[in-house]
């Protein structure tokens, strides 16, 4: 009915320049792009952290050159309460919509899905190229709120309303800042929607012969599901991001209720609703959580699977479960508001679903490291970041228990326990999934080997730092510590002091190893040691291509796939492996049905 | 202990399509695990014919946004004031109706045109201009209904049933150029005869949706506002 290889070869190679690297069809530069832009969004992000953490335990310090950011802000380089929040947010966005969204689903998405599926591209390549264009728009419209007015909005990654929608008069940035905010984030909400207009056919539609669902590797399954994910979730953040921008230009009154004062101004509006931005913004909010997330449980099960020379106990388990996260993600995502002023019965019914979904992620947590047990695990920096995930995301999952709780997150809701959670479980987790990521799958991308020793000492400092500096924000929210406040002046607060003074040391360290990081991706890339087609002994398509791929992947033959995606610890021709697309029979012991 | 590559497929070849004209997206195991002949039937549709499905789901979501906020900014308020719809939505919807019946008449034709089954003096792009007129008239039917809330005082600020029935008619109206888009798109297509049959089912897929959303936003505004 239709013809697939005309569609795949949908385009010629490339010739000029701007084809091949800027306004690029091809999804393995596209997702190169969406790294890069991910790789740069992620120091900006980080050099805001330590900017914020320098101020809260120093926060008399100037920082030289700060001043020049912002006159107001940051007066000889001392911030300002409003320009602590001001970074606060532009921080928490970046790193949530411009890094840990694009970088472990539509970077790595990008480049890999359609190689492991066996396809020659994505369906719609034009689709695709306007995906990264209108999401780095959206990084520029974000990023221009810094220069413009009175810099960018305070109001938080979360927006909250009515603050989100009265203007200026709620302080520095909620004017123009809050309009750039809202404008660039549907501007994201649209090159993601492109991106699951890309990855759900290539996923269903566009697999090799023998590439049935369940031969799909889980790195494959996990693209696939944050894009169903993402389809919903994004598809009402955009409208939700309108209605804001209709509150501050066109004068409605969605969010803004009735006789509202704010700073000794009554406000013209009437009658909105503010829990109404929290239930559409959490709605996406929640599942944004597990969109950071599920990519990373898909790669570091594909990296631990590779490195521990078996298949995990089960494959289809993990696959459902994944499955399980991304339906009740959107069952859950009241627990967000227990101290909103919602109806406490509401409360009691999104704590349930938020319980049972810790079921889903435990069961793919045991089967991971019930896999790793009696496994010779090759250590390379690759699997020592997926063994950092599992880390990760246990020591931030388990304090969702008690968040899970109306009675016990009334009181940790304000402080810093929510913080150390979040930035454990879905922050420092996913960056993980994200280098891990990178060390296995550098070599196919670029081409070259990434240094092994710096990508070991890389791992030490993160890990051993994101412990040193997430740890303690718990023990701080526990002792009342408030959380989005530029300084701690109260008398209660004063004995806590040494510890931010110690989690900022710890953070400017734990930054300062991200630099070996980009070292070793940049120099790795020019200067590395060429990389053979298969250096891991993996099995799935990718390491079937030539490294790095040519613009058709398979050098112009589709692969007929033959086996399930780990065959590991079998005897075969070439080792204790065999490749999804070598037709060779091989004995096993682990042939998943 | 299982083989993983198999003996030959215990599969019928006639039950198989050709062979010569397949390739990896229609009748995809070929190689079947174990000779399975459930998963070797594993049968895939033009990508379009999913993408489609995914857009209107995206379109879908929106809407449901939408909705939810006019329901909960009704309840939570006592300034909300009802007004009349004006009339010419009634006309307006008749004509998007049409569009789709003249739109499924275009089909037939434009598929007994490919086929070759009968041999049409008339090219079968007649009737996608008769959707597209249709469709460019609602559009204009909609914005004289604007028109028509404008003379009466109702702005998109003036009342929160305004700011509704703008946002979601505004928002319904660009979908439907889009829609108009694809017409033109496939009509182009159609007159250098390079059109695919997945292209012209996406594009009905979308226009008949438009109708679908439309009935449904209209019964929303009646009830609502």
């Amino acid at each position: 009915m239709h013809d697939v290889a005309a569609h795949a070869a949908h385009h010629a190679p490339p010739t000029s320049f701007i084809r091949k690297y800027v306004f690029s069809l091809d999804h393995k530069v596209i997702g190169k792009q969406y790294y890069a832009l991910a790789l740069v969004a992620a120091l900006v992000g980080m050099v805001l952290s330590w900017i914020m953490r320098i101020h809260l335990g120093w926060t008399n310090a100037a920082i030289p050159g700060l001043q020049l950011l912002s006159k107001n802000g940051a007066p000889g380089g001392v911030l300002t309460p409003e320009y602590y929040l001001q970074l606060m947010t532009m921080h928490g966005t970046i790193m949530v919509f411009f890094v840990l969204t694009t970088a472990p689903f539509a970077a790595f998405g990008n480049f890999f899905l359609p190689i492991q599926v066996g396809a020659e591209d994505m369906p719609f390549p034009r689709f695709n190229m306007m995906s990264f264009w209108v999401t780095f728009a959206g990084f520029v419209v974000l990023m221009a709120a810094f220069f413009v007015g009175d810099g960018p909005s305070l109001g938080g990654w979360t927006q909250y309303a009515p603050l989100n929608a009265v203007g200026p008069v709620a302080g520095p940035g909620q004017g123009m800042g809050v309009v750039l905010w809202m404008a660039s984030i549907a501007l994201f909400c649209v090159g993601q929607l492109l991106g699951s207009l890309n990855f759900i056919p290539t996923t269903l539609d566009l697999r090799a012969k023998g590439m049935s669902l369940m031969r799909l590797p889980l790195t494959a399954w996990a693209w696939f599901i944050t894009s169903c994910m993402g389809l919903t979730a994004f598809a009402v953040l955009m409208p939700a991001c309108i209605l804001v921008i209709l509150d501050h230009v066109a004068g409605t009154s969605f969010f803004v209720p009735s006789n509202l004062v704010i700073n000794d101004q009554l406000q013209p509006h009437s009658g909105g609703s503010t829990l109404l931005w929290q239930h559409l913004f959490w709605f996406f909010g929640h599942p944004e959580v597990y969109i950071a997330i599920v990519p990373g449980i898909g790669i570091v099960s594909h990296i631990l699977i590779t490195n521990m020379r078996k298949p995990m106990l089960s494959q289809r388990v993990i696959i459902y479960s994944m499955g399980a996260l991304a339906v009740l993600s959107y069952m859950v995502y009241g627990h967000h508001m227990f101290v909103s002023g919602m109806n406490p019965v509401s409360s009691l019914a999104f704590s349930f679903p938020t319980l049972v979904i810790t079921i889903p992620a435990t069961i793919i947590v045991l089967i991971q490291v019930f896999s790793l047990y009696g496994s010779k695990l090759r250590i390379n920096s690759a699997s020592l970041f997926a063994l950092g995930f599992i880390s990760m995301f246990v020591s931030g999952g388990v304090s969702g228990f008690f968040l899970a709780q109306p009675s016990i997150d009334i009181m940790l809701h304000a402080t810093y326990f929510v913080v150390g959670h979040f930035h454990m479980v879905m922050g420092v987790a996913a960056m993980f999934g994200i280098f891990a990521a990178t060390y296995f799958w550098a070599p196919k991308m670029f081409g070259r080997m990434m240094n092994e020793t710096l990508g070991r000492i890389h791992f030490w400092l993160s890990f051993v730092g994101a412990y040193c500096i997430f740890m303690p924000f718990h023990y701080l929210g526990m002792a009342g510590n408030i959380r989005r406040y530029s300084s701690f002046p109260d008398d209660f607060l004063q004995p806590l002091i040494p510890v931010h003074r110690w989690i900022t040391v710890a953070a400017l360290i734990t930054g300062a190893a991200q630099l070996i990081f980009v070292y070793n991706l940049i120099h790795s890339r020019f200067w590395g040691k060429p990389a053979p087609d298969n250096p891991w002994e993996a099995t799935s398509l990718e390491w079937s291509t030539p490294t790095p791929p040519p613009w058709d992947n398979f050098a112009g033959k589709l692969p007929v796939v033959y086996h399930d995606p780990y065959q590991y610890g079998v005897q075969s021709s070439v080792g204790d492996y065999v490749m999804q697309a070598s037709p060779e029979q091989v004995k096993t012991e682990h042939d998943e049905k | 202990m299982a083989t993983t590559v198999h003996e030959p497929p215990k599969i019928d070849s006639h039950r198989l399509p050709d062979q010569r004209h397949s390739s990896n997206g229609d009748w995809r195991n070929l190689v079947p695990a174990d000779g399975d002949l459930r998963v070797t039937q594993d049968y895939s549709p033009p990508p379009s014919s999913t993408a489609i499905w995914v857009v209107l789901f995206a379109i879908t979501m929106m809407f449901a946004a939408f909705t939810s906020a006019l329901i909960v900014r009704k309840g939570s308020s006592l300034d909300w004031r009802t007004f009349t719809l004006p009339s010419i939505l009634y006309l307006n919807t008749l004509l998007l109706i049409v569009s789709s019946v003249t739109l499924e008449v275009a089909r037939r034709r434009v598929a007994n045109f490919m086929g070759g089954l009968k041999s049409q003096v008339e090219s079968p792009a007649r009737w996608l201009y008769i959707t597209l007129f249709l469709g460019l008239l609602f559009v204009a039917g909609q914005y004289v209904a604007w028109s028509q809330l404008r003379a009466e005082g109702l702005y998109l600020a003036t009342n929160p049933s305004s700011s509704f029935f703008y946002l979601l008619t505004t928002t319904h109206a660009l979908h439907v150029l889009g829609g108009l888009g694809g017409l033109i798109y496939v009509i182009r297509k159609l007159s250098n005869s390079v059109l695919r049959r997945n292209q012209l089912v996406a594009t009905a897929r979308y226009w008949h949706f438009m109708g679908i959303l439309w009935l449904y936003l209209l019964l929303l505004l009646w009830m609502k506002l």
